[in-house]
């Protein structure tokens, strides 16, 4: 049984991969968005915001390096975003009826998805940080952290990818599904993804140290830029497998429903 | 298996399915020999769809039980899935692959192995005339061609009972002939096809057998010829040139003509032979009546459809 269901999970990915090497101006235009907002934070806010870290002078090279988590996980809420219009499409689609009629492991269709997103997004992960690095990213991270941290941002990726599925599942039209991750684009700046979380006021201070994103992107930080990590990963890795859990039994619960068309 | 040789290709008893308050199948009882064509036939929203849903396992019935090849749909619906293929009246290809892709895809599910697959996909693109399309992304293909990819993707497991809903609506006449002959071709194989439509002349062309489902319910069942016989549709068609005339063949002939009909036409019942043909032309010759023109009406399963529903016709 297991198995059949690796057999059916790999052709289905290879479906999926196929689907986006076709659709190579989506993964371009996803592309764009996080390196607009890295050019943005950097050349245009990044002098003053780099002043305003702690140090007095850090200046453009300092926010740099402390921006570029956070870019890292609007790149993530982008491409997911992208996930969760695909499955909504997906299943607009008489394919998936069909699949519904053969005898193959069912939850294939969607992790299919899944893994097709994952493998895209750790991509373009790996396209922004490039960019990052050109503009002056200086990273201080030994092999094993560079490795943690490509751990971190893949257990995070394939957390928001569930949740990603369930969200193309749950709505009932396309542009629905392309609303509902936007949500994510905007926890980065409500967390400690732009400014660290002490210069926001109380209310929403409370909020960005209690969110998801925050030991998130302080976990990447450490890693690579050897600031301290304390309890973030530990919370970082916790909030990955609750929301990676919660998104998987959405998911198959709500592809498993009686759907009549 | 479980598989009595006995046992037919589809054994359908009391199904029913409501979607809230409103009654979709109510209590179907129908059997379908294997490799036989069988054909439900119906107007839109009649239950075809529903039906072709709950036996391909999309969904569940609220009662009533159904059994392919042996296999129950809900206590066995895997080895149900295994024996049949389902062409969907909304074609389910997958557009972002070509043609070959799409069938090499099913291959891989049906879990056939490498050469297999590649074997098999080479035979149905060639035999369904997509030999030369077969690296086209299936978004470029033509509606015929889509039906046709359909059908090969649904046929690729080697399916003994296919499901076609719907097949030919929205083709142009070429590709519905098409469709057609390749519909026979798989009865000649031995594969079981339900077939569903809403043109009579499809189910009359196709099938060995028609149930005609109407608002839920089975109101008819037989071979097609059974079913004409069952209604006294035939009659000869008189049109006359003026009132007086068609007034005056209606007295002779003890047929009134229809008050809603204002086109000067007499339908004259009987079974439009020679003989009582020519007894009629005589009967109006002898009155000096002059007929503008003549139609012979034989029955068809149009008139089995509107004798048995009441209702309005379906026409092809």
């Amino acid at each position: 049984m297991m198995t059949l269901a690796v057999r059916d999970s790999t052709t289905m990915l290879r479906r999926q991969l196929r689907h986006m090497s076709r659709n190579l101006s989506t993964m371009l235009m996803l592309l764009a968005v996080p390196i607009i907002f890295l050019l943005l934070f950097v050349y245009v806010l990044g002098s003053t915001l780099g002043d305003g870290l702690g140090g007095g002078s850090g200046g453009r090279g300092a926010y740099v390096n402390y921006v570029t988590p956070g870019i890292l996980l609007i790149t993530m809420a982008g491409a997911v975003q992208a996930t969760a219009i695909a499955v909504a499409m997906d299943m607009t689609e008489g394919i998936i009826a069909r699949f519904r009629t053969m005898a193959i492991a069912r939850v294939s269709v969607l992790t299919g998805h899944v893994w097709g997103s994952v493998l895209q997004t750790l991509c373009q992960l790996a396209v922004v940080l490039g960019v990052a690095l050109l503009v002056g990213f200086r990273p201080q991270a030994t092999a094993i952290e560079w490795l943690a941290a490509v751990g971190v941002l893949t257990a995070t990726t394939f957390a928001l990818v569930w949740l990603a599925v369930a969200m193309g599942l749950a709505t009932k039209s396309v542009e629905a599904a392309s609303n509902l991750p936007m949500l994510l684009l905007l926890l980065p700046f409500f967390g400690s993804g732009f400014v660290p979380t002490d210069s926001l006021p109380v209310g929403l201070r409370w909020f960005a140290e209690y969110q998801p994103f925050t030991p998130i992107m302080e976990t990447l930080r450490g890693l690579l830029l050897g600031t301290p990590i304390g309890t973030s990963a530990a919370l970082a890795l916790g909030w990955c497998a609750v929301i990676a859990l919660a998104g998987y039994g959405w998911a198959k619960r709500l592809y498993n429903r009686d759907r009549t068309r | 298996m479980t598989n009595i040789p006995t046992e037919p290709a589809l054994a359908v008893t009391g199904l029913r399915r409501s979607y809230g308050s409103q009654v979709v199948l109510d209590g179907i009882d129908l059997h379908v020999g294997e490799g036989t064509i069988f054909s439900l036939l119906g107007p839109n929203g009649a239950g075809k769809t529903t039906m072709v849903q709950i036996l391909s396992t999309l969904i569940r019935a609220d009662a009533g039980e159904a059994r392919i090849c042996g296999h129950d749909v809900v206590r066995d619906p895997d080895r149900v899935r295994a024996a049949i293929g389902v062409t969907g009246q909304f074609s389910a290809v997958d557009n972002f692959l070509t043609g070959e892709e799409n069938l090499l895809l099913m291959a891989d599910l049906h879990h056939l192995g490498r050469a297999e697959g590649r074997r098999r996909t080479a035979d149905l693109l060639e035999r369904f005339d997509l030999g030369r399309a077969a690296k086209q992304l299936g978004v470029t293909y033509s509606g015929g061609m889509r039906r046709r990819l359909d059908l090969a993707m649904g046929l690729i497991g080697d399916p003994r009972v296919i499901f076609l809903d719907e097949p030919t609506t929205g083709l142009d006449p070429r590709s519905r002939r098409d469709m057609w002959q390749i519909v026979r071709d798989l009865a000649t194989r031995g594969v079981t096809v339900f077939l569903t439509t809403q043109y009579l002349e499809e189910a009359d062309q196709l099938a060995d057998r028609i149930a005609l489902l109407d608002h839920g319910r089975l109101v008819a069942q037989g071979t097609p010829a059974e079913l004409k016989r069952r209604v006294p549709g035939g009659h000869v068609e008189l049109r006359f040139a003026d009132d007086r005339a068609l007034a005056a063949a209606a007295a002779i002939l003890h047929v009134a003509p229809d008050p809603a009909d204002e086109s000067l036409v007499l339908r004259v019942p009987g079974d439009g032979g020679v003989r009582s043909l020519r007894a009629l032309l005589d009967w109006l010759d002898a009155a000096a009546i002059e007929v503008d023109g003549l139609a012979v009406h034989t029955p068809d399963l149009d008139d089995v459809f509107f004798a048995v529903t009441g209702s309005e016709k379906v026409t092809a």
